[in-house]
């Protein structure tokens, strides 16, 4: 049963828009699988997080388990305006 | 062996600035030729970056910089310009006018050739259109006595990105070229991690390095990061140069990417200019608080000094 639990990964939404991420801060389970679903509502931005393996571009989504736990920084790396340098957000692995 | 070890270097300060005095080794010189085919002279030349025209804080740091660049006491053969040469505008025709009011200012430079790479602020909204418009190709390659020239474009495609199609084009330019053949890279961000949650990366600067790393000597010349930074990766050495319009703080001693505090009694503090001797490819970064020493002057003071 415990096997089964994950078949379905939890999905986060995250709405872009410039110069902000909606929501700002997600709180994640170490281990568990989650799907990550970047929607950018004015003109196409991107999340990007190295250490998470974020690399969404637009209108895109990926599957992550975090391994580690800690807080770790997001930003927008597509090129979006004057603000763009300040587009960032927060995923917090407990 | 480091880089400078290929000079015999007599310097002297006066001030806080300082003249390099250089003279290549006659066995690395013999090396080039033997094995570029050109015969290589000594000559130097000058990368500005991140001048941002149109930025709020102004263009005096620019023109400075083009005033301590004429003021050299070696006059370099050419200027690299590695990005974020305007600031971005969405006001229509704003941000031509700033690529022309850039243009207007780079012209004072007294040098016969200047070379541009974009950065994102310049071609990352309109995928490098303007900025085609006005300097030609965001990526290319030249030769000048015996070093091989190649700018990289790591910002049209909106994302710190270079691209397969380009990286390609770039494994076909250097294929030409032996192993020992000197190249230097101007891009506008750095090739690899050097801060990624502050965007001073390029995702697939490590795929441009594997194409460079059968290479021996390779310099990468890059900006956005507004401030000075060295690094070796393999046989490649990254510099990153000083804007001339704010500086970013240490990444090393911060968590926040916020400009250093403008400060009105020092103006152009942390702002410079670099200069670059070859054939050692020797990097001089010049703060513009920095006192030159050039032309007459900078003899005479140099013979007051009993260095010459």
């Amino acid at each position: 049963m415990k096997k089964n639990l994950f078949l379905f990964a939890l999905v986060v939404v995250i709405n872009a828009k410039r110069f902000e991420f909606s929501p700002s801060e997600v709180h994640l389970k170490r281990g568990v699988p989650v799907t990550i679903r970047l929607v950018s509502t004015d003109r196409k931005h991107g999340l990007s997080s190295k250490p998470l393996g974020l690399e969404l571009d637009g209108n895109d989504e990926v599957t992550i388990t975090p391994a580690t736990a800690g807080t770790f920084h997001a930003i927008c790396d597509h090129y979006c305006g004057a603000g763009h340098g300040n587009m960032k957000m927060t995923f917090v692995v407990e | 062996m480091n880089r400078r070890s290929f000079l015999r270097l007599s310097a002297a300060s006066l001030g806080t600035g300082a003249l390099l005095q250089f003279t290549p080794a006659r066995a690395s010189l013999s090396h080039f030729a033997m094995r570029n085919g050109e015969a290589p002279s000594p000559f130097s030349f000058v990368q500005l970056s991140d001048t941002h025209v149109g930025h709020p804080l102004g263009t005096s740091a620019f023109e400075r910089a083009v005033d301590t660049v004429n003021a050299l006491h070696s006059r370099p053969d050419f200027i690299l310009f590695t990005g974020d040469l305007t600031h971005d505008s969405e006001e229509a025709g704003e941000h031509a006018k700033r690529m022309k009011r850039f243009k207007e200012i780079a012209g004072h430079l007294h040098v016969r050739k200047r070379f541009y790479v974009p950065g994102e602020h310049d071609a990352a909204l309109d995928g490098g259109t303007l900025f085609r418009e006005h300097f030609g190709d965001t990526h290319y390659s030249f030769d000048h006595r015996g070093v091989h020239f190649i700018g990289i474009d790591n910002v049209s495609e909106g994302k710190p990105l270079v691209g397969s199609e380009q990286i390609a084009w770039l494994r076909r330019d250097v294929a030409r070229f032996p192993h020992t053949t000197p190249i230097v890279v101007f891009t506008h961000r750095p090739l690899f991690d050097l801060r990624p949650d502050w965007e001073w990366f390029t995702t697939d600067g490590d795929d441009v390095m594997n194409v460079l790393a059968p290479y021996d000597n390779v310099t990468i010349l890059y900006g956005h990061i507004h401030r000075e930074h060295h690094h070796t990766s393999g046989h490649a050495r990254h510099h990153a140069a000083r804007s001339l319009i704010f500086a970013f703080p240490d990444p090393a001693a911060t968590e926040e990417k916020k400009p250093l505090p403008f400060d009105k009694e020092h103006p152009f503090r942390n702002l410079g200019i670099r200069q670059i001797t070859a054939p050692a490819l020797a990097v001089n970064d010049i703060e513009l608080t920095a006192r030159e020493i050039s032309g007459t002057e900078g003899i005479q003071q140099l013979r007051k000094g009993g260095s010459l």
